[in-house]
């Protein structure tokens, strides 16, 4: 057996996901942004950067496993006129939140931390991979942008848009193979959401992967005589308050859907925004308080309640209380 | 005020050669340590002792730090990964007139630049927002790290407790620094032996301290950390070092000039000052009964 055929083969690497949109995106940008460095933690391949690493390889700095002194140097680097871009996966993007809190929000560094590997969409890797409370935890950080996009071209669109933008970001990409929504006239703007689906009897907000899940329950919900609206929210902080308003007024019932716990993040971002400008009922699609487990995406999409189905039944709960509302 | 701040300092001392100017700049940040946190009351003042010589030397004669040129991209860095000695930092902006003293002494009030620990949105002099142990030392070697990409000259100084060593981040920067070849990066140990509660010994002991650094590739050296001629001497062989990081391990005194703070951990902090505890802790410094009611009243 000749050694190539030997070599591992690495599982997971799709052309399609959101990891190698944006590890692609990046690297074509890098020639426009010459103060650009990225920044890994022996993770490069996971998450898209091997890109970057082979184009551009003296501006990708090695940091090893560990992720505390690879946050708090991104500050450093901001510090001294560099872009940084830290990438690893969303749960040691926790592990070392309290560095991106001091050392990049409280100092106000213009570092962007892209997060590879969220939610259940990590798969079999289960649940102590799964990071489900990151959205919550980095969108509790004063001035903390938070970004998940929903398919490769939004990706693509996003690296830029946060290369663009002055101030530190949050980002999900994401493992396992994307839908593809959008074709190249797709528009990305931080802070601001689109109706991908019109509807008059409920909305469904949704973003990253549970966007196309949202459109399919849409579907589903037709076939019932459901008018659903659906509204890609790729960013969740800050909210398209406007939007979300608009909408709850059009349709007087929302749902939420995210890869995430339901605790804190595009769902809490979503009631607090309608708390204040248009009251309505609101269903919370996501983890219920509980980690992932090992298995495929889809199949632990159903299994634990963030897939199509479970969209559509929380649009259907949404409207029973919005008749008794009403 | 600025009466204070001018006798605090003498002609005589300004015309005296640098190791007794340096000397002279550390008593300087001590008394004016220990006068704002008396202000405060509350802050630091053991570790903000301990670390006065080496501020006073890396300030006063190593850094290539101008008034005028607080901005200048050339300039060498400093942060102060032991946030919480942020009094003798302040102290020190005070001495170098990047700050005044008056400013120096509202440490920790509402509406102060002067925050309990240094935040760099507050003040243009301030490198690095600290306080959460270990991440300074990051910052700074990310700092470092990004110099060396722009084929900056510049140099980077981290001013680490001993206590903050039990961070395990500081072992991730520690392992990162000699791979990266950052001999721009020079780490200063405060090795006064007390953290906040008790002896390092009793908490988490430390040693061999020397040699953990030298195992991670470190270029290390050993000195007393309040001789200013030896704080000098080791700055110099730490630029002459190439191809590798160098750290600085200074042993001190906690509380150091306090005679009733010294090597007692309750001292570290945070602590109120009573005026009498102030006005010993300025007479031990060698402040007079003049100055002393000059610094203390002046916020009255």
């Amino acid at each position: 057996m000749s050694s190539a055929e030997a070599a591992p083969q690495l599982i997971g690497s799709s052309g399609d996901s959101l990891r190698e949109a944006f590890g692609k995106a990046l690297t074509e940008l890098a020639p426009s942004y010459p103060h650009l460095v990225v920044l890994d933690a022996d993770i490069a391949g996971g998450t898209g950067v091997h890109h970057f690493r082979k184009a551009h390889p003296d501006r990708f700095l090695q940091f090893g496993i560990a992720e505390q002194n690879m946050m708090a140097a991104a500050g450093g680097l901001a510090a001294v006129g560099l872009l940084p871009v830290v990438t690893t996966f969303a749960v040691f993007c926790l592990r070392a939140i309290e560095q991106a809190r001091l050392s990049i929000a409280y100092a106000k560094r213009n570092v962007k931390i892209v997060a590879s590997h969220p939610g259940l969409d990590v798969g079999p890797d289960g649940g102590s991979a799964q990071a489900l409370e990151d959205l919550a935890a980095f969108r509790a950080i004063p001035g903390m942008t938070v970004i998940s996009p929903a398919d490769p071209i939004e990706m693509a669109l996003a690296t830029k848009a946060v290369l663009d933008f002055d101030g530190p970001v949050y980002m999900r990409t994401g493992r396992s193979p994307a839908t593809r929504l959008f074709d190249e006239g797709h528009r990305f703007e931080i802070g601001k959401g689109q109706v991908l689906r019109d509807g008059r009897d409920v909305t469904l907000v949704a973003c990253g992967v549970e966007v196309a899940r949202a459109l399919a329950a849409a579907e589903m919900l037709a076939s019932e005589n459901v008018s659903a609206r659906v509204v890609n929210m790729p960013t969740i902080k800050p909210i398209d308050s406007e939007l979300l308003a608009h909408c709850a007024a059009d349709t007087g019932a929302v749902v939420t859907a995210e890869d995430h716990n339901v605790y804190g993040g595009l769902g809490g971002a979503v009631a607090e925004a309608l708390a204040k400008t248009c009251p309505a009922p609101i269903e919370f699609v996501g983890l219920q308080d509980r980690f992932g487990e090992s298995g495929e995406p889809q199949e632990l999409a159903e299994h634990c309640g963030i897939g199509a189905a479970a969209i559509a039944q929380a649009a259907r709960r949404v409207l029973a209380r919005k008749g008794r509302t009403a | 005020m600025t009466s204070a701040a001018v006798s605090l300092f003498s002609a005589s001392e300004r015309e005296a050669p640098l190791n007794a100017k340096l000397a002279a700049a550390a008593r300087y940040i001590r008394a004016l340590s220990i006068a704002s946190i008396y202000h405060a009351g509350s802050g630091h003042p053991g570790g903000s002792l301990s670390c006065a010589d080496i501020l006073a030397v890396l300030y006063c004669a190593e850094m290539n730090l101008w008034r005028d040129a607080l901005d200048d991209p050339a300039r060498d860095r400093f942060v102060l990964s032991k946030g919480h000695a942020a009094p003798a930092l302040y102290a020190t902006g005070a001495r170098l007139g990047f700050c005044t003293e008056r400013d120096a002494l509202t440490l920790r009030k509402l509406g102060s630049p002067f925050q309990g620990h240094p935040h760099v949105r507050d003040l243009s002099w301030v490198e690095s927002s600290t306080g959460s142990l270990g991440q300074g030392f990051s910052v700074a070697l990310g700092m470092a790290m990004g110099l060396k990409l722009k084929r900056s000259p510049t140099r980077v100084y981290a001013l680490l407790g001993d206590g903050e060593l039990q961070e395990g981040e500081v072992w991730e920067a520690a392992m990162c620094a000699p791979h990266h070849w950052l001999d721009n990066l020079v780490a200063i140990i405060d090795y006064n032996k007390l953290q906040s509660d008790d002896l390092n010994d009793k908490i988490m002991a430390l040693e061999p301290l020397g040699a953990k650094f030298q195992a991670f590739g470190w270029h290390v050296q050993e000195i007393d950390g309040h001789d200013v001629a030896a704080l000098v001497a080791a700055f110099e062989r730490a630029r002459e070092t190439q191809m590798r990081p160098s750290v600085i391990i200074a042993n001190t005194v906690k509380g150091k000039g306090v005679p009733f703070m010294e090597n007692v951990a309750q001292w570290h902090g945070s602590v109120k000052l009573s005026r009498a505890q102030a006005e010993e802790s300025l007479a031990a410094l060698g402040v007079s009964a003049g100055e002393t009611k000059g610094l203390l009243d002046v916020l009255r």
